[in-house]
Parts: C-alpha cells; structure tokens; sequence
C-alpha cells in the first residue's frame, strides 16, 4: 500500500463514519436521559427526503440541511409526545418511527426520484489540506465534516463538563431523585429528545445532499441501526462514539478496498466485521452486572410519572 | 375485441342467455385489468421502477382499453401469494410478477384462478395460463464492455456487482469477453456490495476503485450512486437498468436500459386478442427489451459507430457474447469453437471466463 492509498482510505473512512457520528452523538445525548429512540432510520429517511426536495427546489442547500434537521424534529416530537405525555412504551414507539418514517418518506418523495442535484463540495482549507495522509482525512471533506468535528467537541464538552450536563445525566439515571431536587424531568428530556431528531435529520440531509446526492426510498439502508449499535458499542463514552463511528466507517470500507486490490479475503466477513465488533463489545459488557449496570443511564427505556 | 367479446359471449351462453345479453353490455365497454406486484418500491429508480415505466407505457398505449394496477414492496413468500390472489380475484385478468421468489406463488394462485392470464418475471416454471420473461441484459453489457476497453487510460475497469448468482457472473463474463476481444490488457476489478440497492455503499465501492485508478465503472446494482461518484472525480460510468445519463453528463457512457414496455404491451395485445399462449419469452435487444438510449458525446465516432454495429449484429444474430471458443479462468476450453451457450446454460452460469483475475466469493 502506498501513501495514496492510505490517504484516500482515511479521507473516505471520515466521509462514511460522518452520518453515524452524527446520529449516534443525537442518540446518545438522548439516551443519556433516559429515553431509547429506535426510531433513528425514520427520522434520518424523513430528514433526507426533505432536505432533498428542499434544496431540489429551493436550490439552496443550507435552506435544505436546515428543513431536514426540522424535519427530524417534527419527528422526534411525534415520540416525545407517544412516550412523554402518554407513557407509551418506548421501544414499540422508536419502532412504529422507523417504520413509519420510512414510509411517510417514500410516499414524499415518489415524485423526486431520478433527480439529480449537485451536492456539497469539499471544502480545502489552505496549507492543512496538503498535509502528508491526515491532510485529506481532516481538512479536505466538506463544511458537514467540519460540522462533525464540532459537534462532537460541543456534546463532548456538554456531557463531561457543563452543568445542564450534569442535570441530563441526573434525569437520566434517576429522574424521581432529580424531579425531587426540582431539576425540569420532562423539558430535559424533551430537549434531548428533539436535539435527537434534529442530528438524525442533519444526518439524513447529509446523505442526500453531499454523501449521495439523490433521493431514492431507504436510501440511508440501516444506518440508523448501526447508529444505535454504536452508542452501545461506545459504552455511553462520548470518546468512544467518535472512535466507533470512524472505526465502523473503515470496516465497512476496507472490505471494498480490499476486494479492489485482489486481497483474497472474504468479502462477507469483512462486511460484518463492525457487526461483530458490536456483539462482542454487548457480551463484554454484560458480562459483568455491575459494570453493564455502571455504563448504561440507569432509568433507560423507562416511563417517567411525576408523582405529587 | 371484436374475438374477445366472442369468447364471453360463449362463456356466458353456458350459464344463461338472459344473464349473458346483460353482461355482455357492461363487459363490452369494461377496461382489461392488468395486475403488476413488485419486489421493490417504484421509487429505486432500478428494477422496479423499470417495470413500472413499463405498466405507464401500457397505459400509454390502451388507454381506457386497460385498468392497471400495481402493489409494490411485496416481500417473496407467503405474503406474495396473498397480494396474487387478490389481484386475481378482483377481476384482473392479466397479472404480471417480477421478481425470482414469486415464481411459485404466482403458480400456486395460477391454479386456482385458470381463467387469469399469469407472466412471471426471470422464472423457469410455466403452466396452462403461465408463462415467463426475461430480458438478456448480457447483450448490453457486452456493448459496454467494448466501449469500456475503448475509452479507458488507465486500463483498469471497474466492475460494481451485488450477489454472485448466475445473473450476475453472466453479465461480468460478457464485459470479460468484451475486454479479451477487444483490448486484452484491460483489467477488471470486481467488487461485490452484497446489496442490490445501498447507494451510500455503491458510491463507497465507486471511490475506492478510483482510488486505485479504475477509470471507467460499471455496475450491477440499481442506484445512480456509483454514476455520480465518477461524475465528480471525471471518470465514466455506464448506467443499470434505467437510464442514468442526468445524474452525470460528464460520466455517462452509456445506460443498458431494461425496456419492459413492448414486452406488457405485445402481451396486453395477446390476452385482449385471445391470442396469448405460455411460452418462455426470453428478450433483448432485437425485441426492444434491452436499450441503449444514447452514447456519450466525448466517446470517440469510431468507436460509436463500432458499438451501434455490434448492436446491429447483435439484433440480427450475427454477434453473439458466448460463442465459442470460450475458456473459464483456469483455461479450460468450456464453449468449443463454432458452438453457442444456450440461454438455458447461461441461467446456470457459475464460472468466471478467461481473463478475470479474481475469484468468485463463496
């Protein structure tokens, strides 16, 4: 392999762990409050479905991210009201979002199917962008990438430093003590629940305006999932996510490359490689009781009834 | 028509003379029902979105003469041969399905309904009111295989494939032979996605051949990823199953476009005409069912004019992908000189012809 090879492996290992990223960093401040949203492929599918037509129409593609993120909103309301107001069981509803989303968005955009738009470019930034193997990788994607690269420093910092963190981990591990002490249970989780949506919906955008530039039905083809997976995988950890989603976006490219070079390895294993990764690191975890109950948000998946 | 109103009229005489003059009226001016069930959603813009371009044109053509209708995402299996059954017992009669895993369904509900015209897609099973089509998509890739050895720099071609099934190894042996005729140093990289459809994946596989310098792609996967991938990069690309030419003017060599329409239409014909019989229609090029819209400007008129002969010969049986003498990877003489793969040993294709360097995943 020569430096080009690894340049372009990095470069297009960041490309594809960036829509993952940026679900499971949505993800994961929702589950750190104590809500489990498996509706992440809907919300995605809804986001890119409008943020395609919105920038097919409108040619903007701010104007598009933008409505796809609104989208993924309006979706991860629907939740927060099915699990919120009425205590419906979360998983079931996560599951009718996904399943739902998918088809309210192939109903949408039936008629924008075929259409071609020309999507984000990179962006280089001059100097960084023609340095040696990272060069590429950190400074040659365009402005989502970059967007990426912050948000996670935003949730880093949010999780582990601030103090309306500290009140979503409160609510999340245990929202009756929090509720006690007077911390807002409910508008908590509902932010946490709509900065969800509105990551899944970027994420969704960002297939459809700069990954793929198209829109055609299930195209995020269960990214979302994986998203999910990946918190898991990430333990919780912030670090870890990032780490995940790089890792999982150069799993599911190296089988590619590998197949293109002539390596004879198989190209089904390698293409459940980040599968695997995720069942091993669920068996590590719940191997031990107390650590499996150590890492995950103590109160996940659970109802909250404000008493008195 | 005229037969066709015939015939119930006959029918109908059996159950009641009174009855029959009543019925007779109201049939008279009723459309033929037309049933389509598809495996996918109209909106791939592949497999079923082609069929589905092909139940527009029937529409097209018959107008008031025909009621379509359609049930897409139908999973293969038990639930394919209740969304049959209905079509079949709400007055359809003519029902069209198009994908591999509805092939026993379709014959199960055929028997029960034997008065209901059933077509199966790329099945081999038929009966009494069943009957089969498939389109030889070999035939275009073996044109794109010629203008991919024609255009290409770097002499690496890059081959996008989703399961190693015949259907596949089939048409990437027809690029093969393209290369070994026409420009023997040509590479082809083949990349299996294990998916018919995951443009993020295509688009992946796309960059990472042209990575490694391929600079002309083909694909046997549906989305238009892998076209756009190469538009930005200025490589080309030929386009699958519909044509691909919007999502990259640049890139666009070619598309080997899946024409369904005159195949629903001759058969639409058949059924109003009382003419329809089972037979396994196998179709290309020369009955329309396989199209190349148009070519590239940027490709060199030679080497327009060559492929527009190929097709020609194709069309006129003179050209033919897997005519002899054809040798599989390891030498061995397969097809001898002078004799021609049948289409039923090409449904069994298994082997990787002479030239392709990798193996097929197992």
């Amino acid at each position: 392999m020569d430096i080009d090879l690894i340049t372009n492996i990095l470069y297009a290992m960041i490309r594809t762990g960036t829509p993952l990223l940026i679900v499971a960093l949505g993800e994961l401040v929702c589950e750190k409050s104590g809500v489990l949203n498996l509706g992440q492929e809907g919300m995605m599918l809804m986001g890119a479905v409008i943020g395609f037509i919105v920038a097919l129409t409108t040619g903007s593609l701010l104007l598009g991210f933008l409505l796809a993120m609104l989208a993924g909103v309006l979706m991860s309301l629907i939740f927060g009201l099915i699990t919120m107001e009425l205590s419906a069981n979360q998983v079931a509803s996560g599951l009718a979002l996904t399943i739902f989303g998918t088809g309210l968005s192939a109903f949408i955009g039936s008629d924008f199917v075929g259409k071609p738009i020309t999507g984000l470019d990179p962006v280089f930034i001059a100097g960084l962008t023609d340095l040696p193997i990272v060069g590429r990788m950190l400074f040659g994607q365009d402005l989502v990438v970059y967007l990426s690269f912050l948000l996670f420093g935003a949730v880093y910092w949010f999780i582990n430093t601030s103090r309306p963190g500290l009140i979503l981990k409160a609510v999340g591990e245990n929202p009756h003590a929090a509720n006690a002490i007077g911390l807002p249970v409910m508008k908590t989780r509902y932010l946490a629940i709509i900065f969800g949506g509105a990551m899944a919906g970027l994420a969704g955008g960002y297939l459809s305006l700069a990954y793929t530039p198209l829109w055609a039905e299930n195209m995020s083809a269960g990214r979302g999932w994986i998203a999910l997976a990946l918190v898991v995988f990430a333990s919780w950890k912030v670090g870890r996510v990032l780490l995940g989603a790089w890792l999982f976006g150069l799993a599911s490219i190296l089988h590619l490359v590998f197949q293109g070079l002539g390596f004879a390895v198989s190209p089904n294993l390698l293409a459940i490689l980040p599968y695997l990764a995720t069942v091993v690191v669920l068996v590590i975890l719940s191997s031990n009781q107390t650590r499996s109950r150590l890492v995950a948000p103590m109160s996940l998946g659970k109802p909250f009834y404000a008493k008195g | 028509m005229k037969r066709r109103q015939f015939n119930k009229l006959v029918a109908g005489l059996t159950a009641g003379v009174c009855m029959t003059a009543l019925s007779l009226s109201v049939q008279a001016a009723d459309p033929l029902k037309v049933g389509f069930v598809y495996v996918g959603p109209i909106g791939d813009h592949g497999w079923s979105y082609q069929h589905d371009q092909g139940r527009l044109s029937v529409e097209a053509e018959f107008g008031d003469k025909v009621k379509t209708t359609y049930v897409e995402n139908v999973a293969e299996g038990a639930d394919a041969q209740r969304v049959i059954y209905n079509l079949a017992k709400t007055g359809h009669e003519l029902i069209f399905t198009t994908s591999f895993g509805f092939m026993n369904p379709t014959l199960k509900v055929a028997k029960q309904f034997p008065n209901v015209v059933f077509e199966h897609a790329t099945g081999y099973k038929m009966a009494k009111n069943v009957g089969t089509y498939i389109s030889t998509t070999f035939e275009g890739r073996y044109v794109a295989g010629y203008v991919a050895s024609q255009v290409t720099k770097s002499n690496k071609i890059g081959y996008i494939a989703s399961f190693p099934i015949p259907e596949v190894i089939r048409d990437i042996n027809a690029v093969q032979l393209s290369l070994n005729k026409y420009n023997p140093d040509a590479e082809l990289k083949i990349i299996w996605v294990n998916s018919w459809f995951d443009p993020g994946k295509e688009a992946d596989a796309a960059n990472a051949m042209m990575d490694q310098g391929v600079d002309v792609i083909l694909q046997h996967t549906d989305s238009p990823a892998a076209m756009q991938a190469a538009e930005r990069r200025g490589a080309y690309a030929v386009g699958q199953a519909s044509d691909m030419s919007s999502f990259g003017p640049k890139a666009h060599l070619l598309s080997v476009v899946d024409e369904w329409g005159p195949h629903y239409i001759n058969t639409v014909n058949a059924v109003m005409n009382d003419t329809w019989k089972p037979k396994a229609n196998v179709e290309g090029m020369k009955e329309g069912a396989i199209v190349i819209p148009s070519f590239n400007e940027s490709i060199p008129g030679d080497v327009i004019a060559h492929a527009e002969e190929l097709i020609a010969g194709i069309k006129d049986g003179s050209v033919y992908p897997f005519a002899g003498p054809i040798k599989n990877k390891a030498g061995q003489l397969m097809v001898p000189e002078g004799a021609r793969m049948t289409y039923a040993e090409l449904e069994k294709m298994n082997w990787y012809v002479e030239g392709i360097e990798s193996d097929i995943p197992q």
